[in-house]
């Protein structure tokens, strides 16, 4: 992991600068109430709308309340949105899927099976149902996003599972009387990390985009917290006299994206190589 | 020594294809002495690996063992239970594969991959595993054995990763180690290394089942040597009997077909045709349809494998001897 790493920083001069975006964005996550004077929810009715100056640097949106700060704040929900149901969705989708993958028989279909209930259905439609159904609240936000995205890891995982289950390593490991369970923790997950790890980056993008959508629709983060996704929803009210309310977000939210996508795609090609070696 | 390790009696091993039923190992029954290597040989795809791979249970799906016994020292493999078969295996009887390339796991030190294997037989601690790999290493002839303890495979050559492997599969002192071609991918300085290696195990009181295809090999190595064609034994006989007087014409067209550097031969010598199709099996004798020999009667039945004082074989030819 450390020589991919450092390979990839070498090739790949966009994928460090996706590095270190992404840890500056953490970092001010953390740091969000020493970066500013001012509180999540502040209002200032006497202010409302101002657009950008020394004392706002991203205006103020229609409760008078920062826009640079409700940024901040706003990433701590983005980025963990991003992280944390993609993390589960990898262990969840990982194990089920290399489980199905090495039993194979009535285990494989039915995991499979249940993958493919997941898969074929709309993501965002089933986003939705769930989210109507559950309530909103980040806790279930994180659970809408975690069940949306198993199938695809499950699949990824239990394709990589088929390849490696035939290879020599495994037939040697099960000679020597290895039981299944050891087998699988020993050679098969850990041959299937540097594909998921690629896949991860690629996921968290697009489960953040998903929550933006979610709170764009009103089903996510409400307010008075700020989120990226409802900030650019409430800015939309007022493109035209405050566009910056939408606009700050909207950048945000480009800016990690891509990011993780540019350090996915600096990974998978600095793990490629070694792939191929094997 | 004469007592018997293992015995194998009519093995079968059974695919289904889209062709019909197909049997890779028919009625194979092979033993291996205490303190012996002994040695199988065949052309590719004749079963030779089929028949080590019912041994060690590892004959892929849809493929079966349909037939026979398998004995180690009497007990029956078949009637094992799951867990106390698999318990054996490692610690009774190991295997070592063809290609040291890619039967270690790239992503751990080949150190580890080794104690894996006492800790799970023996249950022992991290500390005193690895004092044992790297004795067991020293012992396999690995040079600097502390520092290839944690190398990671793909920092080792060929002739080293076969040294982990067979590290591996001697660590518990199994009674039988299954040698799947160990040599074949390796080139024959390293070759010429590990057969050493493997007389010096055999030495320490481990039997062999050496399965090759070169003839070499098994000349140098095994006290006793089964053919094997189209799933079937067809000769077996001591090593000295076998490459002096072989019995079966397939034995004999193999021989042939070895390179000498003494005589000088102006185009090798090869036995026509190819092994045949498993689902479209000659009638007769299996060898009928390439053998220089055939009559009538190998067309129409099956010779089996005969008892001719002191060596088998399965050909009609040696009625007439």
């Amino acid at each position: 992991m450390k020589d991919a790493l450092r390979r990839m920083i070498r090739a790949n001069k966009l994928s460090l600068v996706s590095l270190i975006v992404i840890f500056l964005l953490i970092l001010f996550s953390i740091l969000a109430p020493w970066l500013t004077p001012y509180g999540e929810a502040d209002m200032d009715l006497m202010h409302r709308l101002s657009p950008p100056s020394a004392e706002h640097l991203l205006g103020t949106d229609e409760a008078g309340r920062d826009v640079l700060t409700r940024l901040l704040y706003g990433s701590r929900v983005s980025l963990m949105v991003g992280i944390v149901p993609t993390l589960l969705s990898m262990v969840i989708g990982a194990v089920l899927g290399v489980t199905a993958g090495y039993l194979g028989g009535a285990v494989d279909s039915i995991i499979m099976r249940l993958a493919d209930i997941v898969l074929a259905f709309p993501s965002m439609l089933l986003a939705m149902v769930i989210m109507y159904t559950l309530g909103d609240g980040l806790f279930n936000v994180f659970l809408t996003l975690t069940l949306m995205n198993w199938g695809t890891v499950a699949r990824i995982a239990r394709a990589e599972t088929l390849k490696l289950k035939t290879i020599d390593y495994v037939e040697a490991a099960r000679s020597i009387g290895m039981s299944k369970g050891r087998i699988i923790m020993r050679h098969i997950l850990p041959n299937c990390i540097p594909t998921l790890i690629v896949l991860f980056t690629l996921n968290v993008p697009s489960a953040i985009l998903t929550e933006s959508a979610l709170s764009f629709l009103g089903l996510g983060i409400q307010p008075p917290s700020a989120s990226w996704g409802l900030m650019v929803n409430t800015g939309r009210q007022y493109l035209f006299n405050a566009p910056w309310l939408s606009f700050a977000p909207s950048g945000a939210i480009m800016l990690a994206v891509l990011s993780f996508n540019f350090l996915g795609d600096g990974l998978r090609d600095a793990i490629d190589p070694r792939l191929r070696r094997r | 020594m004469d007592e018997k390790l293992l015995e194998i009696e009519d093995l079968c091993v059974e695919f289904p294809t889209e062709k019909g039923k197909i049997r890779p190992v028919d009625r194979v029954s092979l033993e291996i002495r205490t303190g012996t290597i002994t040695g199988l040989v065949g052309e590719s795809g004749c079963g030779k690996s089929m028949t080590a791979r019912a041994v060690m249970n590892l004959i892929k799906k849809p493929g079966k063992m349909t037939g026979g016994r398998i004995l180690l020292e009497g007990r029956d493999l078949g009637q094992m239970g799951a867990k106390e078969r698999r318990l054996l295996q490692g610690r009774e009887i190991s295997m070592i594969f063809q290609d040291p390339m890619s039967s270690l796991n790239p992503v751990m030190k080949a150190g580890k991959q080794v104690d894996e294997v006492i800790r799970l037989h023996e249950g022992t601690d991290a500390g005193e595993a690895r004092r044992r790999t790297i004795e067991m290493f020293a012992a396999v002839g690995i040079p600097d054995p502390e520092r290839r303890y944690d190398a990671y495979p793909h920092e080792l050559s060929g002739g080293l990763r076969q040294r982990v492997m067979i590290a591996m599969a001697m660590i518990c002192k199994p009674k039988l180690l299954i040698a799947d071609e160990p040599t074949t991918a390796l080139d024959v300085t390293v070759e010429a290394q590990i057969l050493e290696l493997m007389e010096k195990l055999r030495e320490g009181g481990t039997s062999i089942l050496l399965i090759s295809h070169n003839l070499g090999v098994i000349a140098r190595m095994c006290e006793d040597v089964y053919v094997m064609y189209a799933g079937k034994i067809v000769e077996h006989a001591e090593i000295g009997t076998l490459f002096a007087d072989p019995a079966h014409p397939y034995t004999k067209g193999l021989l042939r077909a070895v390179t000498s550097l003494q005589e000088e031969t102006a185009l090798l010598e090869t036995i026509p045709g190819n092994v045949p199709q498993l689902y479209e099996l000659p009638q007769g004798c299996r060898f009928s349809n390439r053998c220089a020999f055939a009559t009538e009667r190998c067309r129409a039945d099956e010779p089996a494998l005969r008892d001719l004082g002191g060596r088998e074989c399965a050909c009609f030819l040696e009625d007439r001897a």
